[in-house]
């Protein structure tokens, strides 16, 4: 086993990828049992960073020191040699393995046996994997932390929770002695990440820690010291205690950060959509929306809060014809949505800002001015008599690029080579110049720098108070506060409850997602 | 470097070719042949004679078919393997409609190849419709089609559509002659000035001119346009309001026809009658075309006539008494497919290129470093 | 009627066999996540090779033995080469799988025509290895000939369904593998290396594949011709979906399926011959499209990214 790190510095870390320096010239160290918040916006290069301290990466300059020497990972198994384990964000489980077959699976002196090991003890080690003794190991750990897992599930029969703490027994398994934490409570409920706060305080008597986070209130909560990236380069080093949220938030972002707020008084109009008891399937053949009612009006914003994975998706999917509805009645301006496909919700006016704009948004390999066509291809003025008017897309494209500043060498290119912010902009460009009468966005600024959340924000804001109606699906209580007039509250499958701009706060609404019904 | 994409390009598709070519010397060597002079029956004996220079190009025609409808498939986001089968099947109910509808006169021949066409497209139908309702993946059925069509071709053959010549004797089955007013003019007969006394068939024309129509259709008709999105980005399209897989069908369909007509193509022009083994594996070698086409159907003519070239090649290898089995064009094609799909993916990755770009210019800076010392 | 059943099962179950070594090896790629549709190309290079050296050296008696044992090791070889080089394309270079496999497809049969018509050529077959009778088994009244009578490599593929079974499920290499296939990032995030263990997969499949053709050529038709593998690759391929890359339910496929054509054999053989025998043919082909319809897509058994390569600082 490794031998207790008790300190561990990066010096001077570049790693750059095609056309993005991803971390300019990092420097930074941990202590025995200190515990660092690595803070900073998407994109900024916090993941990159981890990745190349777990041998994921190599680094293109700059030199690893763990107890003041150096080291070079080569791969992860490298780094768990050496006592460094981590917790990605997108969790690295295999869903059809089992838990102990999960962590064996990482486990060298499981896979390839120990120094030492006479030939016989090899080979006997490649033609039996010694799941027992690995599932003993799963059970210690889990009781030592007071993490409990089921050894012999299979991820995929795991919650999201579950998985997580799966995540955790496996990186002690493999021996860390310094964790590394990939926004750990990104798909946990205000309650599960209290309880996951708690437990690493409490880890942190043994272990030393590098949490990576962009929610001010657990970097305060948790960490001792704090580092703040900003595009690919270290901004701040400090003690957490020194400064307050509002400071990090300052140096995260490099500026005061004002996103738009909804301040119209303006009284919407009639209901635009209506859902009632509406039940449909998730992948799994569950019940993914179990009765459930929703109103949105003409100009009004409702923001859905909630918890990834109760439903969200089901329901855009299921508004839009790209789900099939169970049972239940939706509407969108008194016209029946149920059974239509998506080319008809299309075409009475539903507007739709996927989730993963890359690859639900835009056709990547398709050029700019083909995407800001692709739902209107076959009618004039883009199409006369079957056949495709290249100069009238061409001058559409120009106009939207304009109005929607979307920052491109050429309407021309590839729209998937845009950066995310840019691929939103068209996405948003389409959907809006169709003049639609409502819009679904699920987390349209996920990932965006602020510039381009702003914009966007803008553009929602101006075409609600142009009479439209949105759906504002969002994880991010901040932005859903922001914009929404009215915020639904999804759990499980239903609306928790309804509330208006005025009542709804931070810690009411985390209490809602959890489940709470009344507070 | 700003042309460092060019070169990088360039020097990838200079390595393929090195790397093709190399390779096939090896072959040609463990054979014992002599090396040069096999590449130069493959590559220049074609273009000794007229009569040579046509044969290449009737099989240039079928090759530019079916790649056409690979290309059409492969853009809309399926593969299609099938092409031999929808070949046999196509040209299979133009043979029984030639034979049987009693039909004459200068409107058979487009009839005739429309029926072809026809039957093409449903043996596209299938695997296209087993795709999208059932989730079958189509490089299995197509090749379970292929064999199905086999047998069903060999059935006919030898059963219901036998010479009566043949029938009992030691000859293979074959069916009986079309009426000579079915059969696709010669080009001498359209064209005057060319020479007579091969069997250069007007067959090359429709196949160009299919190419065009295809391209025009695939990029300036907004049907075509959905069928490239759906095939780009599924998820994309769905949730742009474009039926996947209805354009996922209709594509095999399109792609089911054109090998259709190849195969009708290949009997009204050069068998004029239904033989076993009329295919010439063309819808596997329209596979190679088509990629090689850039899965262009205007790149496809120019492609289809380079393996037209070696393919005619290497069958003749040992009229010019070269050791070479004219197996070798499958080792040809095999080698190409793999070195192309491998170059397009290292032109295409912009972490090898910037890595690559990184050493090159340490390597230079090396130098130049050195050379200052 | 009695006859006709025997006849058609002692016919079905040698012909398994080379459709069962070349799944089981299959099954092993997908698990890796590699796809190989060159296996038919595979299966035709074992297939000559495999009879290379036993028609070069000849012998008989024991020095037979060695010599075809040699044959049988030499098919393995050039098919891990072969399942080698194709990973060099798909995995290195990341090139798709499905082209890249009929790529490999036309390669293999190429060669082996080309070769086989300058080493050996004409109609030329070997002795090959022959069946051989199980003491005391053999002489039981029908079982006797329909199991205990078979080719050694008949027990040599049917051995290697529980052996593929136990490597996959119960070796560590076994579980790089299916981890490999279903979940590459986790895989690597935990210092599994990838490209290696989907290299080593294939070689693995590829030397079975090449085994499978050294049994067509060595053990069942005892000559090579071009049409000697005749799509079996294709079909063993397609068998991997069936089975639910479960090395039990290839068997099952298998079986199915030879027995499908055992059956147009044996109808062939009892003269029924106004019968349209194509039709017989096709049965099998149909029965496995048939099949795949109604397979449909279970969630969290096969390799969830089949076919898809793996790249770590790609970012998507």
């Amino acid at each position: 086993m490794a031998n207790p790190i008790t300190s561990l510095r990066i010096e001077h870390i570049t790693k750059r990828f095609p056309g993005i320096v991803a971390c300019s010239d990092i420097s930074l160290s941990v202590g025995k049992g200190e515990v660092l918040a690595l803070v900073g916006e998407n994109g900024a290069g916090k993941t990159t960073l981890m990745n190349i301290l777990m041998g994921l990466y190599t680094p293109d300059e700059g030199k690893i020191y763990i107890n003041n020497k150096e080291v070079v990972f080569k791969s992860p198994s490298d780094a768990f040699a050496c006592g460094i384990g981590m917790v990605h964000q997108q969790y690295m489980l295999v869903p059809n393995l089992t838990v102990t077959e999960n962590v064996a699976l990482g486990m060298r002196q499981m896979m390839d046996g120990r120094d030492g090991d006479t030939t016989l003890d090899k080979f006997k080690r490649a033609v039996k994997l010694d799941l027992a003794s690995v599932r003993r190991h799963i059970v210690a750990i889990s009781e030592h932390y007071g993490l409990s897992v089921d050894p012999d599930a299979y991820i995929w029969q795991l919650s999201v929770g579950e998985q997580q703490r799966v995540e955790l027994v496996k990186t002690l398994c493999f021996g860390a002695k310094f964790l590394i934490l990939d926004e750990p409570t990104s798909a946990l409920t205000p309650q599960e990440t209290d309880e996951l706060i708690e437990l690493l305080r409490r880890m942190s008597h043994e272990l030393s820690i590098i949490f990576i986070s962009h929610k001010l209130a657990e970097v305060k909560a948790l960490s001792n010291k704090v580092a703040i990236l900003r595009g690919g380069k270290l901004v701040f080093r400090g003690n957490t205690a020194d400064h307050s949220a509002a400071d990090i938030a300052a140096l995260m972002t490099g500026h005061q950060v004002y996103l738009p707020v909804n301040q119209s008084s303006k009284a919407p109009g009639k209901p635009m959509l209506e859902v009632h008891d509406l039940f449909v399937r998730g992948d799994r053949g569950n019940m993914a929306l179990n009765k459930l009612n929703l109103t949105v009006r003409a100009g009004e914003i409702v923001g859905l809060a909630g918890v990834s994975g109760n439903g969200q998706r089901e329901l855009a999917e299921a508004l839009t014809g790209l789900r099939a509805i169970e049972s239940g009645e939706v509407s969108l301006d008194g016209v029946s949505l149920v059974g239509r496909t998506p080319k008809q919700i299309i075409a009475q006016g539903m507007g739709y800002v996927p989730e993963e704009r890359n690859i639900e948004g835009i056709v990547p390999s398709m050029s700019i001015r083909e995407n800001l066509v692709l739902k209107d291809i076959g009618k004039p003025p883009y199409s006369t008599v079957g056949v495709i008017s290249n100069a009238r897309i061409s001058a559409n494209a120009e106009k939207m690029r304009e109005e929607f500043d979307i920052r491109c060498s050429g309407v021309n290119v590839a729209a998937g080579s845009l950066s995310g912010g840019n691929i939103q902009k068209v996405i948003l460009a389409r959907e809006i110049s169709r003049g639609p009468k409502f819009l679904i966005a699920v987390y349209p600024i996920r990932g965006l720098d602020l510039g381009a959340a702003e914009f966007i924000h803008k553009q929602l804001l101006a075409l609600r108070d142009s009479g439209v109606g949105i759906l504002l699906i969002s994880e991010e209580l901040e932005e859903v506060i922001n914009l929404s007039d009215r915020i639904a509250v999804i759990f499980k499958g239903q609306i928790q409850r309804t509330l208006g701009r005025g009542e709804a706060t931070q810690r009411k609404l985390g209490m809602m997602m959890a489940g709470v019904k009344e507070i | 470097m700003k042309n460092f994409k060019l070169v990088y390009t360039i020097g990838v598709i200079l390595l393929a070719v090195l790397l093709t070519l190399g390779i096939a010397s090896l072959v040609l060597a463990v054979l014992g042949a002599d090396v040069l002079k096999t590449f130069w029956v493959i590559f220049c004996y074609p273009f000794t004679s007229f009569k040579n220079l046509s044969g290449v190009i009737n099989i240039m025609t079928p090759l530019t078919l079916v790649g056409i409808g690979i290309c059409v498939a492969y853009r809309s986001g399926i593969m299609n393997i099938g092409g031999e089968g929808q070949m046999l099947i196509g040209l299979l109910c133009a043979i029984v409609f030639a034979l049987y509808s009693g039909i004459e006169g200068p409107l058979s021949i487009p009839l005739i190849m429309l029926v072809g066409m026809a039957g093409g497209a449903v043996w596209g139908f299938f695997p296209g419709i087993l795709k999208s309702k059932f989730g079958v993946s189509e490089l299995l059925s197509t090749v379970m089609f292929n064999y199905i069509a086999t047998q069903l071709y060999a059935y006919c053959l030898r059963v219901p559509l036998l010479d009566p010549a043949v029938a009992g004797g030691a000859g293979d089955p074959q069916t009986v002659k079309l009426a000579e007013s079915q059969w696709l003019p010669r080009i001498n007969e359209v064209i005057e000035n060319v020479p007579k006394g091969t069997r250069f068939h007007i067959g090359i024309l429709i196949a160009i001119a299919l190419a065009v129509v295809v391209y025009l259709f695939m990029w300036k008709t907004p049907v075509g346009f959905k069928m490239r999105a759906a095939g780009a980005s599924d998820r994309a399209a769905r949730y742009g309001g474009i039926s996947v897989s209805a354009y996922l069908v209709l594509a095999m369909i399109i792609s089911g026809a054109c090998c259709g007509l190849a195969g009708t193509v290949e009997i009204l022009g050069v068998h004029h009658r239904g033989l076993g083994n009329c295919t010439g594996g063309y819808g596997f070698s329209g596979i190679v075309v088509a990629l090689f086409g850039g899965l262009h159907p205007l790149g496809v003519i120019p492609a289809a006539f380079f393996f037209a070239l070696i393919s005619y090649g290497c069958s003749a290898l040992q009229i010019n008494k070269i050791p070479v089995p004219s197996n070798m064009i499958d080792v040809l094609l095999g080698l190409m497919i793999m070195v192309i799909v491998a170059a397009k993916l290292i032109i295409a990755n912009p972490y090898l290129m910037d890595h690559v770009q990184h050493t090159v210019t340490k390597l230079i800076n090396k130098k130049e470093g050195g050379a200052d010392a | 009627m009695l006859d006709f059943i025997v006849l058609f099962l002692t016919v079905g179950i040698p012909l398994s066999s080379a459709l069962l070594l070349a799944s089981l090896g299959e099954t092993v790629n997908q698990r890796s996540g590699v796809f190989n549709l060159g296996c038919e190309g595979v299966m035709s290079m074992g297939a000559f090779v495999g009879m290379l050296i036993p028609y070069m050296v000849g012998g008989s008696g024991t020095v037979a033995w060695y010599v075809n044992v040699a044959g049988l090791l030499s098919a393995a070889l050039v098919g891990a080469l072969l399942g080698l080089l194709y990973g060099l394309v798909v995995i290195k270079f990341s090139a798709p799988q499905g082209i890249a496999g009929i790529g490999l497809q036309l390669f293999g049969t190429g060669l082996a025509g080309t070769f086989y018509r300058h080493f050996i050529g004409g109609a030329e077959g070997v002795a090959g290895i022959s069946s051989i009778r199980i003491p005391v088994l053999c002489d039981l009244p029908i079982l006797g000939k329909m199991l205990f009578s078979c080719n050694p490599m008949v027990y040599v593929a049917f051995l290697m369904v529980p052996t593929v079974h136990y490597i996959l499920f119960k070796t560590p290499w076994g579980l790089r593998v299916r981890a490999c296939g279903t979940m590459p990032r986790a895989a690597d995030s935990m210092g599994i290396n990838v490209s290696r263990t989907r290299y080593q997969a294939l070689a693995f499949g590829s030397a079975m594949a090449g085994l499978a053709g050294a049994y067509l050529s060595l053990c069942y038709a005892k000559i090579f011709t071009d049409t000697l593998v005749g799509g079996r690759g294709f079909i063993a391929v397609a068998l991997v979906y069936f089975g639910r890359w479960s090395p039990l339910g290839v068997m099952g496929g298998a079986l199915l399926f030879s027995l499908a054509q055992a059956l147009q054999l044996a109808v062939q053989a009892y003269g029924f011959a106004a019968f349209p025998y194509e039709f017989l043919v096709m049965l099998p082909y149909a029965l496995v499209i048939v099949v795949l319809v109604f397979v449909g897509k279970s969630k969290h058994v096969g390799p969830a990214m089949l076919g898809k390569p793996f790249n770590r600082e790609m970012r998507t």
